[in-house]
């Protein structure tokens, strides 16, 4: 095994403490780095909410001092504000569902970062990310995606935007490993945070209430809520405080004629118009998705028959997906599935293996 | 677990390949590699300084007790005082023990910004450089914003020097409204020595009590309260030798700031707290060993210094050294940088793992690295202040320190240009 000078990305976690720790065993070099991502952060976890609070950092740098190496903060505040906050903003602001997770493993974690560390003279960044790395079979000399053993717990839906380049100089050390071991494995090094509780949903809404995050940063943008005949049937205080196939929260004045659920079908921005409807009028048979990441074969010139996951924890849909153009991918489902979401990543599996990944921009 | 390929092209010219570095446990001084050029940040401890605490460590007796083992105590603080105080032209009953540097700060400019206010409410405004440590910038700033003060900032030229024209103009805006002024004898970050016996005339002249922060001179240049006039002086034991833990503000006769610290009415009723005897008696013995040899030092570092100078500008030509000539305007043993293109932080992180290590000079926020609050009063902008990285040698350091730094710094700067693209 060659030895590496490998970035161990560490957020004051479990996962990447015991991630840069097996880097370390291993015989790499390691270097601990923790990712200063806000630029006014609180000094306090509080429970499982946010993430990159100094108490964070200083998490991060007592695993570091356990593991026995160097450790440093590198601020990307700035990027993580244009690039994921941002970004996730504005999705919202035109009625898509964002996964931030997504972006900021595609532009912070594996590019900015990545970037920095090569040019400084690592081979590779290393995480606690869920995720196997396996050669691609009949070509030995690149990488693909694959799922981690703990299915409950694996990420590579929110990695498979990586390319196969990014991917090369990827590092996952728990993709073998269930979360349970994991922690165990914390303990067993002595590392601190074995009980420290994970965090959840969005890391930089640190009281977990994004519509209010959204509404302080788009305004209040009130609007009609209509059935598909075009019926007004509410109003709401801005559309992007709704996903398609939401059911909660809509706030409608009257039941539906057949006194069944209404679900959220479609985001109008521009006019500001959440269009709800039954259940089955969430069936959706096939889907457009545009900039396509081919990481685990080549680009295909022919349809594909493959598994489409199309939210994070979401179910596999059988289907055919073929290329339309280099920027856009078209996939049929074989059975219908309900609540796709523009703004969301249709990853493409092979039984386990990522076989790409692109971004939902239509459903049909 | 994958086996990243170093394949990937580079942007960039080739570069030699990385050294493969083996794992290392930390290393400290005195370790084989670590070469060690942050003596402004602390220094190691003189032998005499560390054996006379670990005898005292040894020894039981709080300094206030009656009985004979306080009395025992006692003497060991009252000569320690008496050598602190020859050695700073000062009395003896003007050295008032603290815990070090930043907390005599507080006292000096809380305390006598309270003291002045109470006498004459209208005394609101602290004039202070731009360029002070934090331990008084900040705490100028706790009084603007939460006691009633208004902080007055006294502009800084490109080298940061004050002049004392600069400070009689802001006193004369509305002298009975000054509380006090501080300014720092030499700056930690560029080593500018700044016109103290001026700049305290100009205070008394308007009978404005002047403190100065002389925690990076006092040990290299001539640091004397009696000399300059001042009403209180910092200084503090780990920048010289001495342990960590312990310094002095030296106050003159008069003084009378309102204290930080109450309790059981030590140092005069000024600083209450149970006396550090074995740190105090170390910090005496650093000073005596360090005031001895001052001139010398200053002359043998300024030599190392200005040949580390001279051989980081050969490797890279377009490196400005920050602050003022080296000469007597500048502490001798340092040396400030700004790198064109480069972020400060990726230098030093490239310098630490080749086992040298140094600072960039400011102030950190969780490991963040501030611009230089320094830099930026002197007129640099943010890309300048953040590139920046400040050498400063100590009584151990030798001409192999400085070559090691020399033979590398072409190339981590190279790297760390491409980083920053």
């Amino acid at each position: 095994m060659t030895t590496l000078r490998v970035l161990a990305a560490m957020s004051g976690g479990v996962d990447s403490a015991v991630a840069a720790a097996r880097a370390a065993e291993a015989g790499h070099d390691v270097t601990g780095v923790h990712l200063a991502l806000s630029s006014n952060p609180s000094s306090y976890r509080t429970g499982a909410r946010g993430c990159c609070t100094l108490e964070d950092a200083r998490d991060a740098r007592r695993a570091a001092d356990v593991i026995g190496i160097p450790f440093y903060v590198w601020d990307m505040a700035d990027r993580f504000s244009s690039d994921v906050v941002e970004d996730f903003v504005a999705e919202y602001a035109r009625g898509h569902t964002p996964n931030p997770c997504l972006r900021c493993n595609e532009k912070i974690k594996f590019a900015a970062v990545l970037d920095r560390a090569v040019a400084l003279g690592f081979d590779a960044v290393c995480t606690g990310h869920y995720a196997r790395l396996e050669p691609v079979p009949g070509d030995p000399g690149t990488t693909r995606l694959g799922r981690s053993a703990d299915p409950g717990k694996d990420q590579s839906y929110v990695l498979a935007v990586l390319t196969s380049q990014q991917l090369s100089r990827a590092m996952f050390p728990l993709g073998d490993t269930p979360k349970d071991a994991v922690r165990k494995e914390a303990a067993d090094r002595g590392l601190g945070v074995a009980e420290k509780p994970d965090s959840h949903d969005v890391c930089f809404i640190s009281d977990g209430d994004t519509r209010a995050f959204l509404e302080r940063h788009l305004g209040s943008a009130p609007g009609d809520i209509v059935e598909t005949d075009g019926t007004v049937i509410g109003s709401h205080h801005g559309s992007y405080g709704f996903t398609i196939g939401q059911r909660k929260g809509l706030h409608i004045d009257r039941p539906a004629a057949d006194g069944r659920p209404r679900f959220v079908l479609s985001i109008e921005p521009v006019s500001r118009t959440v269009t709800v409807g039954p259940a089955e009028a969430l069936d959706v048979l096939e889907i457009e998705a545009a900039r396509p990441v081919w990481s685990g074969c080549a680009p295909p010139s022919e349809p594909v028959d493959c598994q489409v996951q199309l939210r994070a924890h979401g179910d596999v849909h059988p289907a055919v997906c073929e290329p339309d153009g280099d920027d856009c991918v078209r996939i049929r489902l074989r059975e219908p599935a309900r609540g796709v979401a523009p703004g969301q990543a249709a990853v493409f599996y092979d039984g386990d293996a990522v076989l790409g990944s692109a971004t939902i921009s239509r459903t049909g | 677990m994958s086996n990243p390929n170093a394949n990937a092209a580079s942007a960039g010219p080739a570069l030699e390949p990385e050294a493969r570095t083996t794992q290392r446990p930390e290393a400290g001084p005195g370790s084989v590699g670590l070469v060690y050029l942050d003596h402004a940040a602390t220094t190691p401890m003189l032998p005499a300084a560390l054996a006379a605490m670990a005898e005292e460590l040894g020894q039981l007796g709080n300094a206030s007790s009656l009985h004979s083992a306080g009395r025992r105590a006692r003497r060991v603080v009252e000569e320690s005082r008496e050598i602190i105080a020859e050695a700073y032209g000062a009395r003896p009953s003007e050295v008032i023990f603290t815990s070090g540097g930043t907390e005599a700060d507080n006292l000096a400019v809380k305390g006598l910004y309270w003291a002045r206010k109470a006498a004459a409410p209208q005394r609101r405004r602290v004039l202070a450089s731009a360029t002070e440590h934090h331990a008084v910038l900040d705490c100028v700033r706790w009084l603007a914003e939460h006691e009633g003060g208004e902080a007055d900032w006294l502009a800084v030229g490109p080298t940061g020097e004050v002049s004392p024209a600069v400070l009689a103009e802001a006193i004369e805006a509305d002298p009975a409204s000054v509380a006090v002024i501080s300014v720092m004898w030499a700056n930690n970050e560029v080593g500018t020595v700044q016109p103290i016996a001026e700049l305290a005339a100009v205070a008394a002249e308007h009978q404005i009590p002047f403190h100065s922060d002389a925690v990076q001179a006092a040990g290299h240049l001539p640091v004397s309260l009696a000399g300059t006039g001042a009403t209180a002086l910092t200084v503090t034991a780990h920048k010289i030798g001495g342990p960590v833990g312990v310094g002095a503000l030296l106050l003159a006769k008069g003084a009378q700031p309102v204290p930080v610290l109450h309790g059981g009415g030590q140092e005069r009723d000024v600083r209450s707290g149970t006396l550090d005897v074995p740190a105090i008696r170390a910090f005496a013995v650093a000073v005596q060993t360090a005031t001895g040899r001052r001139a010398d030092e200053a002359k043998r570092q300024a030599a190392l210094r200005d040949d580390l100078v001279a051989q980081v500008l050969a490797a890279v030509p377009d490196a400005i050294l920050n602050g003022a000539s080296p000469g007597p305007g500048r502490l001798a043993g340092n040396a400030h940088f700004s790198f064109p293109g480069c972020e400060g932080d990726a230098l030093l992180m490239l310098l630490d793992a080749r086992g040298i290590a140094c600072s960039t000079g400011s102030a950190c926020t969780a490991g963040v690295a501030q611009p230089s609050h320094v830099l930026l009063a002197m007129g640099a902008d943010d890309a300048r202040a953040r590139g920046s990285l400040r050498f400063s040698l100590g009584h151990c350091t030798e001409q192999s320190d400085v070559d090691a730094l020399g033979a590398v710094i072409g190339e981590v700067v190279e790297r760390a240009r491409r980083a920053a693209r």
